[in-house]
């Protein structure tokens, strides 16, 4: 893709770039090096705590999936150059929904699960909506709705059920069709077979003895892939990824040369709502339970993946894939701590360094984009 | 011959504002119509109706002798007319070939499945880029790396590209040094020449003699008439433009220099 020109073309006047700052352009490098970083780090601080034995790898998979689902919807906004603070409150909010529609209305599941999604998509693009037509910025818009959603999720959880943890899911996901969707595990047959040619360890004791000690592959953590590989195909491979860049680059321009900027951006609204929808769904059938109070300070969390993942926050440049790495650097970091045994309050002073060196990194790459100077 | 795009009596309000008061212009295939005008005369809202982006509150927009009302700027692009601003043509961060095809990128495969086809896009780019005399690193060098005229000309070739039959011209040369102007000047001639209407809008009398065929000047939302070339030089331009006396006084007290 870059060696097209024949060396007639080639002007005497620019310089030829070097490898390694062409690949310093590249949204993703920061994430890729903090990836290496991080896992080295713990490497040696926590080698021999079981960090990296077959439950240890899956502790820390799911920590960072549940950063990446939501890290997809925050990074695609972010590049169409908007936020959404809302997407903690959307996760208590939703999981109560679904909550009190099935156990409490009688619902069935399936269906919950489908209105709330679909209520919930549409609020995002009410959401957005609301950005579009008051020209606000979206960061005190859905700052609004982080108050109103979560106000309203504690105030319908009590007025149901007079209490703010709702059980009762789990009995109910047990016969519907839709919940092992967000609940379920797939890939146990692998996990048994490794379990039995000896590459992970079996419970020795108990009635589950002889069967390894992970049981399959969370749907979280398909669902992580899944939103991650469909927002980098969208955002690098199709005409409206173009169109998410343009409007984050340069919604006036981008406007003035037929890309419906309003349209792309409402869009990302309702897909970052999707993505706070799947978090809540499969959490909720994970515990068998909502609460209201679930999903808080995640909107912070998403956009500093994203951050971490070499996107810009005024918008116009990042990458999906960046984000993703944002969201393991972020999962392993937390988890590892953890193993390693080190004060859990350390956890937010690392997670502050990190985030102040990625967006100082960050400015200085899109100084050399914008004119190398 | 006869206009490819024809603008009638053409009045703006906002509010109370009378942005235009009964404005006429038009632009024939292969030639160069400029727009003259003081900063506050009207010029950027003449053309952001010629280009669709706001609606006249009264007069005709003619394109190709029809009556025409454009709902959206994708409407007069739909029609032939481009419009190159000077300071929005293009996104800094993205590349020279996603900025391009911005709006407009090509596809292939089969719904739901299409995609971005950026072989096709990078390789058609790096080609006109070629023939407006730009040698590009690569076609994902981002157009922040180019010069103001670079990118001009960037947005001049797309509009030709896409088939512009009238193209616009936001004051393309004001922020411009003395070789990037020359630059522009020429690929406005080139432009001409391929039998495109150019419609040339600067604040700038030099660079408009350089390559205009005919001049309008507006002044205070009003046309002050069109003038062919030869018939009119620097000083009279000047003069309609700032609306006479005050310039003159100014003039004699700078020597006549501006």
């Amino acid at each position: 893709m870059t060696d097209v020109i024949p060396d007639a073309l080639k002007d005497e006047r620019i310089k030829p770039v070097s490898p390694l700052r062409r690949a310093l352009i590249r949204p993703e490098l920061g994430g890729i090096c903090g990836t290496i970083l991080v896992f080295l780090l713990f490497a040696v601080i926590a080698g021999d705590s079981g960090m990296f034995a077959a439950e240890g790898v899956m502790n820390w998979t799911v920590v960072s999936a549940q950063f990446m689902v939501i890290a997809a919807g925050a990074c695609l906004l972010m590049i169409a150059g908007e936020f959404d603070l809302s997407t903690g409150s959307m996760i208590g909010f939703s999981g109560v929904m679904m909550a009190i529609l099935s156990v409490h209305l009688g619902v069935p599941l399936w269906l919950a699960i489908i209105a709330t999604f679909v209520f919930c998509v549409l609020l995002g693009g009410v959401n957005g909506w609301l950005v579009i037509r008051t020209g606000l910025p979206s960061f005190i818009v859905t700052l609004a709705f982080l108050y109103i959603l979560r106000g309203l999720t504690i105030w319908g959880s009590i007025y149901f059920t007079r209490q703010t943890i709702i059980g009762g899911v789990a009995e109910k996901a047990a016969t519907d069709w839709l919940a092992p969707v967000f609940g379920g595990k797939v890939l146990g047959w692998l996990f048994t077979w490794m379990g039995e040619a000896g590459w992970i360890a079996t419970f020795t004791r108990g009635n589950r003895a002889g069967q390894p000690v992970i049981d399959g592959i969370p749907m979280l953590v398909v669902w992580a892939i899944v939103l991650v590989v469909f927002g980098h195909w969208l955002l690098t491979r199709t005409k409206f990824g173009n169109w998410i860049f343009a409007a984050g680059g340069d919604a006036l321009a981008a406007r003035y040369v037929g890309v419906p900027v309003n349209r792309v951006k409402i869009l990302m609204f309702m897909f970052s709502a999707f993505c706070a929808v799947v978090f809540a769904t499969c959490q909720v059938m994970e515990f068998g339970s909502a609460a209201a109070d679930r999903g808080l300070l995640k909107e912070f969390e998403a956009i500093i993946c994203v951050v971490i993942g070499g996107a810009l926050l005024t918008g116009g440049y990042g990458s999906v894939i960046g984000a993703a790495l944002g969201a393991i650097i972020f999962g392993v970091v937390q988890q590892g701590l953890f193993f390693a045994n080190a004060e859990s309050s350390l956890f937010r002073v690392f997670l502050g360094v990190i985030l102040l060196t990625a967006v100082i990194m960050n400015t200085y790459i899109r100084r050399i984009i914008t004119g190398e100077r | 011959m006869s206009a490819i795009v024809e603008m009638r009596n053409i009045t703006k309000h906002f509010g109370h504002v009378i942005a235009l008061a009964g404005v006429s212009f038009d632009v024939k295939a292969g030639e160069c119509h400029c727009l003259l005008g003081d900063n506050g005369a009207g010029k950027s809202t003449f053309i952001k109706i010629m280009s669709g982006v706001y609606k006249p509150s009264g007069g005709e927009v003619l394109v190709e002798g029809t009556a025409t009302l454009f709902q959206s700027p994708r409407d007069a692009m739909t029609a032939g007319i481009a419009t190159v601003y000077q300071d929005l043509a293009m996104i800094p961060l993205m590349s020279v070939s996603r900025n391009f095809w911005m709006g407009r990128e090509p596809e292939r495969g089969v719904w739901p499945f299409k995609t971005f086809d950026t072989d096709k896009a990078d390789d058609i780019t790096v080609k006109e880029m070629r023939k407006m005399g730009i040698s590009l690193r690569g076609p994902d060098q981002a157009v922040g790396t180019l010069s103001g005229g670079e990118r001009q000309t960037v947005a001049i070739a797309r509009a030709v590209y896409f088939g512009a039959k009238v193209l616009i011209l936001d004051e393309p040369t004001s922020a411009l040094g003395v070789r990037q102007t020359a630059n522009v000047l020429s690929t406005i001639d080139r432009v001409r020449k391929q039998g495109i209407g150019v419609v040339f809008i600067t604040h700038n009398v030099r660079h408009a003699l350089a390559v205009g065929d005919r001049f309008t000047v507006l002044n205070r939302g009003q046309t002050l008439g069109t003038a062919e070339r030869g018939t009119v030089d620097a000083a009279a331009l000047q003069d309609m433009m700032a609306g006479g006396q005050e310039l003159a006084l100014l003039e004699s007290s700078l020597g006549g220099t501006i």
